[in-house]
């Protein structure tokens, strides 16, 4: 278990002093899929260089397993860090070397000998599909086979945390696929804690079950992911669900007096024919602005933006009406919202 | 008129002198410029760590003064022109060594005058380093000796051998000057006959065998800097 405890940090720079974490205080269980998500800048970067203690916290602690990293000696702590791998944005292998001799440096590190070490490098290429690429270097490789690549070098020391640093920025959408199931695959394989850092929802969306919302060094949300989707509390929180919706229906949605988002909750809930209840038994004509599907967790979420004509009495009307049916959660939004 | 060149007693001098002298001096020369170079590498590639990893935000920040005094050290050898540097170390030549006149002496002041010199060349290979490549080594618990054994040098090997081919051909310019105050090698023989007795001829036939020999140096430092770099798809 990961506990971080009323963390602060701040830097000191020529022009004054920068707040990049205020207080931040979160649990992450044991073999969970934990998602950090802000907009650039939030201090998510600094939040998850405090778990491995590459940047010390001003304040506050930080556990792992009961103990506390922050009174840990340089010499304490590079053990702990074959405990607590990571993984980046840019990948960051070592370019002069091959792909077994990649996941080999952290074996090396250990003292591990060279037979042995070459042998796990090996099944950990395999693991990660790379088994054809041994002797290949990181410039013959793509974005998404170097990264495939890192992921077997985090492994090789057998840590219970991996942190990933934002690793599928860089890669494409259909790269960025493949490599969060791959992560998701060996949290479920190897019972490894993973902490994604990341500023897309569907990145979270896709692989994690808890979630926390950094804004402005501070949490301004956390939870399960299916829960922060549904119902977004704080404004950081609906700026990052809503605006990949919101941003599909700027102007159609124009004419309309409100918008409103429905999520349905799993398959019972979209068994309802919504709309034509609306309808039928309110009166009220409902625009679908948009509509999507799309799974969190194990379970299929449907999520929709609907333009509803009419005054604010018309509007908390449809409102009871969809939140009365079960799995089914509904919210005025705001086109700026996004 | 060009074979009237050639068979003209001036040029058939110095050709005889070229036969007779320059096999040895240019064996003094390669001599003197690898040994050198050798020893400034011994002393510049360290204290072109120590400049990197050293500064503060660096692996192993070492006191700021120790990294000012270190700057200013090396700052104030290059400043020095490479004629005055040599008789300015004049004493430690002859403690080092006993004489001053000769080819083995003439590696005191440039070894001195190099390792500055080598420790801003590495110091900027190793800066080519990425920051996050550097990160990623701490992150997977690399000591700070690590870091510059198993990252820092491995990764910019094929920067160090091109300014190590730098440094190679700089000394071999400047040993060519320690001919002036007694260093021996084709620098010596350029001056002897063709400043103080004017067989110009002499000059250009050591001019020559320099730009040769910095040509070769440079081609194999290139090839070999190429070579080892794997960045190079293919």
């Amino acid at each position: 278990m990961i506990e971080i405890k009323n963390v602060s940090k701040v830097f000191k720079t020529k022009e004054g002093t920068v707040d990049a974490l205020r207080d931040v205080n979160i649990t992450i269980p044991d073999g969970d899929i934990f998602g950090i998500i802000g907009m650039s800048g939030a201090g998510k970067s600094t939040l998850v260089r405090c778990i491995n203690m590459l940047e010390k916290p001003t304040k506050g602690s930080v556990l792992i397993d009961d103990t506390d990293l922050c009174t840990l000696s340089e010499k304490q702590l590079r053990k702990v860090r074959k405990n607590v791998t990571m993984i980046f944005q840019s990948f960051n292998l070592l370019m002069q070397k091959n792909c077994l001799k990649n996941v080999c440096f952290p074996l090396e590190l250990a003292g591990v000998k060279r037979a042995d070490a070459k042998k796990r490098a090996l099944e950990l290429l395999e693991l990660v599909g790379l088994q054809d690429k041994a002797k290949a270097y990181p410039a013959q490789l793509s974005g998404g086979q170097q990264q495939r690549v890192a992921i077997a070098r985090a492994l090789a020391t057998d840590p219970k945390v991996l942190l990933c640093d934002e690793a599928t920025s860089a890669l494409d959408p259909n790269t960025t696929g493949a490599i969060l199931e791959l992560i998701a695959d060996i949290n479920k394989k190897l019972g490894i804690t993973v902490v994604v850092i990341t500023h897309q929802m569907s990145v979270v969306e896709r692989i994690c079950k808890h979630v926390a919302i950094i804004d402005d060094g501070c949490v301004a949300e956390q939870g399960e992911v299916a829960q922060v989707f549904a119902d977004p509390e704080s404004d950081a929180a609906k700026q990052l669900v809503y605006s990949d919706e919101l941003s599909k229906i700027i102007d159609q949605c124009g004419g309309f007096g409100h918008t409103v988002r429905v999520v349905f909750n799993g398959a019972e809930a979209a068994k309802t024919p919504l709309i034509a209840q609306l309808a039928e038994s309110k009166g009220i004509l409902a625009n679908i602005a948009y509509a999507s599907t799309k799974s969190i967790g194990d379970k299929a979420y449907g999520s929709m933006i609907l333009g509803i004509d009419g005054d604010e009495k018309v509007l908390a009307q449809s409102l009871d009406f969809i939140t009365s049916i079960k799995g089914i959660t509904a919210r005025e939004v705001f086109v700026n919202d996004k | 008129m060009i074979s009237d060149f050639f068979s003209s007693p001036e040029f058939k001098e110095a050709w005889e002198i070229f036969k007779t002298q320059f096999p040895l001096a240019v064996w003094e020369t390669v001599y003197v410029t690898v040994v050198s170079t050798f020893f400034a590498i011994l002393i510049g590639l360290p204290l072109g760590v120590l400049l990197v990893v050293g500064e503060k935000g660096g692996v192993r920040p070492i006191p700021g003064f120790i990294l000012k005094l270190l700057n200013a050290l090396i700052n104030l050898l290059r400043s020095v022109p490479f004629l005055i540097l040599m008789i300015l170390v004049f004493p430690l030549t002859r403690a080092l060594i006993g004489t001053v006149v000769g080819t083995t002496p003439s590696i005191v002041p440039l070894v001195i005058a190099a390792f500055p010199f080598v420790a801003r060349l590495a110091e900027s290979s190793l800066r080519e380093v990425s920051q996050n490549t550097i990160e990623m080594a701490q992150s997977m618990g690399a000591s700070p000796f690590k870091i510059i054994t198993k990252v820092l040098i491995p990764e910019s090997v094929p920067s160090l051998i091109s300014n190590a081919t730098i440094a190679v051909t700089t000394v071999l310019g400047y040993s060519a000057m320690s001919g002036i105050i007694g260093g021996g090698g084709l620098g010596k023989i350029a001056i002897n006959y063709g400043y103080y007795r004017y067989k110009y001829i002499v000059m250009i036939f050591a001019v020559v065998l320099l730009i040769l020999i910095v040509q070769l140096f440079q081609s194999v430092g290139t090839k070999l800097a190429k070579k080892t770099d794997k960045r190079l798809k293919g």
